[in-house]
């Protein structure tokens, strides 16, 4: 929709400006149409029949479906097993934001001070980033069995009775979010780490200079509010991530004990691909898409003005 | 790696300089204390690996077994799974969406930073939506579809749903917004096309970017389970972390031996990979900076 008027000629082009403009538009709407096509099968058309199948009534293999209107979103409301789903997962979302943040806020801190160690330290706290969930959750599994369990083993040495950290219903969601926060903290680290090698080095000498060098006064004047758009971005980013929780519930819990751990992706999923109630199932995606739209376009919105070449 | 000296100067009076190693030491112990939460996990399962059965849940955790098992488990762990075939379908998986993602976003991008067509706003504000929304979004109405076309269980409906990354084309749009015009119009005069100035004056430049994505998006779909967990069944063509749900569902999930042997055969590529690129993974990390 750039109108041909408000172009400009190419300075001193050989090929008439003409012609070059058609090449552009010939190449550039060539280069564009491939990930245009797939932008409409993967993304646009598959939400359009998202919206309209969470007015249906349709499931898997069905040979018809009729409109019902909004009876799955009231469904939705009055269901039990969604609004447990729903407080779940605002409840490990409560754990893990603020945790991932300021946990990986202060290691970086830490870290960052460091000369000969922070390479090691850096390593050992990116590993979990890099490692296959799945595969440590089931080692966390293990550490955390209630009777012969390493934690447990740990906790009986200190006088502390043995905890049932993954069967208790009242633990269930923060032991996942401990385990959310463990993957999490190296990833949050390394941006935070970014941002603080961006800190003029000057704004920490004239602190100096004033007489305010306590690492409090550093850290209030200086550090936090040069750290501002990057803890905004981390935070937002650890919201998404956090309120996607799927693999350590699929793995570990299954929702259990008696649904305490039930969160909305793995409601979505057992609704959707396990059961086949794919209306349904679309219902309670258009939930979970609109919880994390406004983090979404949080993230987007920081991200363009944050990439800069 | 930088720092400002903060070393301590031995003019410096004997109460400051315990109060340096103090807090010098605090901040260790903080840090260690830390370190110690990160790789419990990976010393358990390290460590469980050579061990026999008998030793993993023993009351005093020892970091070498009495009697070294890691033969016995890595061999029946091998055995049982087939944890070398989920390694390859996640170097397949892994490898064909990377190489469309790029093919797709690099040309788009080119033309989102250089190049006037009609649509171009509308498609940069497509881009941008797309971005806000998550992947399991759409993965219900592109299952109905697979399950239509008779594509469910195979390579092709692992990957399809990520060929394009909006992400993608962000970034690289970006990138090449910054490349000097003076270039690609000197280019253009010479009379090299449209295609070649992308792949042969372009793309060279845009390395670190694309290094950067790649990274980030081979760790994502590496370790993603959620869609592969929906549009695969056959044990044939899990990727590693649904082979290793698999694995630790299976009669096996009760000897912990083989099944820590088989989390670290799961593992290793990625965490290897990632201690010999240490520098590129975490600036690639740093550059594309989400998730």
């Amino acid at each position: 929709m750039t109108t041909a008027a408000v172009e400009i000629a190419p300075l001193g082009a050989a090929p008439p400006a003409s012609r070059q403009r058609w090449i552009e538009r010939f190449a550039g709407l060539g280069f564009a149409a491939p990930a245009f096509i797939l932008l409409v099968l993967t993304n646009l058309a598959p939400l359009a029949a998202l919206a309209f199948l969470s007015f249906t009534n349709y499931e898997l293999g069905a040979l018809d479906f009729s409109l019902v209107g909004l009876k799955n979103f009231n469904s939705a409301l009055q269901d039990p097993v969604i609004r447990r789903s729903v407080t779940n997962t605002l409840l490990y979302v409560a754990i893990v934001v603020p945790g991932g943040v300021l946990i990986s806020l202060l290691v970086a801190i830490l870290i960052h001070q460091r000369k000969r160690t922070r390479s090691l330290y850096e390593v050992i706290y990116f590993l979990p980033v890099t490692s296959t969930l799945i595969a440590m959750a089931t080692m966390w599994q293990f550490l955390l069995h209630p009777t012969l369990g390493l934690v447990n083993q740990v906790l009986k040495s200190l006088g502390l009775g043995p905890t049932a950290f993954l069967s208790e219903p009242g633990l269930v969601i923060p032991t996942l979010a401990a385990i959310g926060i463990w993957q999490l903290i190296g990833f949050n680290m390394v941006l935070f780490l970014a941002g603080l090698s961006a800190i003029p080095r000057d704004l920490y000498e004239a602190l100096d200079i004033d007489g305010a060098s306590h690492p409090v006064d550093r850290f209030l004047k200086v550090t936090w509010p040069m750290l501002g758009p990057t803890t905004m971005f981390v935070t937002v980013t650890t919201f998404i991530t956090a309120f996607k929780i799927f693999d350590t519930v699929a793995v570990m819990t299954r929702g259990g004990p008696g649904g305490s751990s039930e969160v909305l992706l793995y409601a979505i999923y057992l609704e959707g691909f396990q059961y086949f109630h794919m209306s349904y199932a679309a219902t309670l995606t258009l939930v979970f898409l609109a919880f994390t739209l406004v983090f979404s376009v949080l993230q987007t919105f920081v991200l363009d003005r944050r990439v800069h070449y | 790696m930088h720092q400002p000296a903060t070393i301590l100067r031995p003019s410096a009076p004997v109460a400051i300089r315990i109060r340096r190693l103090v807090s010098l030491a605090l901040v260790h112990a903080v840090l260690i204390g830390g370190a110690v939460f990160m790789l419990l996990p990976f010393v358990f399962m390290l460590t469980s690996a050579i061990k026999p059965p008998g030793e993993i849940f023993e009351a005093t955790f020892r970091l070498w077994p009495r009697q070294f098992y890691g033969w016995q488990n890595f061999d029946s762990a091998l055995s049982t799974a087939p944890l070398l075939r989920f390694l390859l379908n996640g170097l397949i998986v892994c490898g064909g969406i990377l190489i469309v993602q790029l093919l797709v976003a690099i040309p788009c991008a080119y033309a989102l930073a250089k190049l006037k067509f009609p649509g171009r706003p509308v498609l940069f504000s497509l881009v941008l939506l797309g971005l806000c929304i998550p992947v399991q979004a759409p993965s219900l109405p592109l299952y109905i579809a697979f399950a239509e076309l008779g594509i469910l269980n195979t390579y092709l409906s692992m990957m399809m749903p990520f060929f394009l990354s909006v992400f993608a084309i962000f970034l690289f749009r970006q990138f090449f917004k910054s490349y000097p015009d003076e270039i690609i119009q000197a280019a253009r005069l010479d009379g090299v096309g449209e295609f070649e100035i992308v792949w042969r004056i372009v793309v060279p430049s845009a390395w670190p970017a694309i290094a950067a994505f790649s990274i980030f998006s081979v760790v994502a779909h590496w370790n993603d389970l959620y869609w592969p967990l929906i549009v695969v069944s056959d044990t044939k063509l899990a990727t590693p972390p649904l082979g290793m749900m698999y694995f630790a569902d299976s009669e096996l999930g009760s000897n912990y031996g083989a099944l820590a042997a088989g989390a670290t055969i799961i593992t290793a590529p990625l965490v290897i990979a990632f201690l010999i690129a240490r520098r590129h993974f975490i600036a690639g990390i740093t550059m594309t900076g989400i998730k």
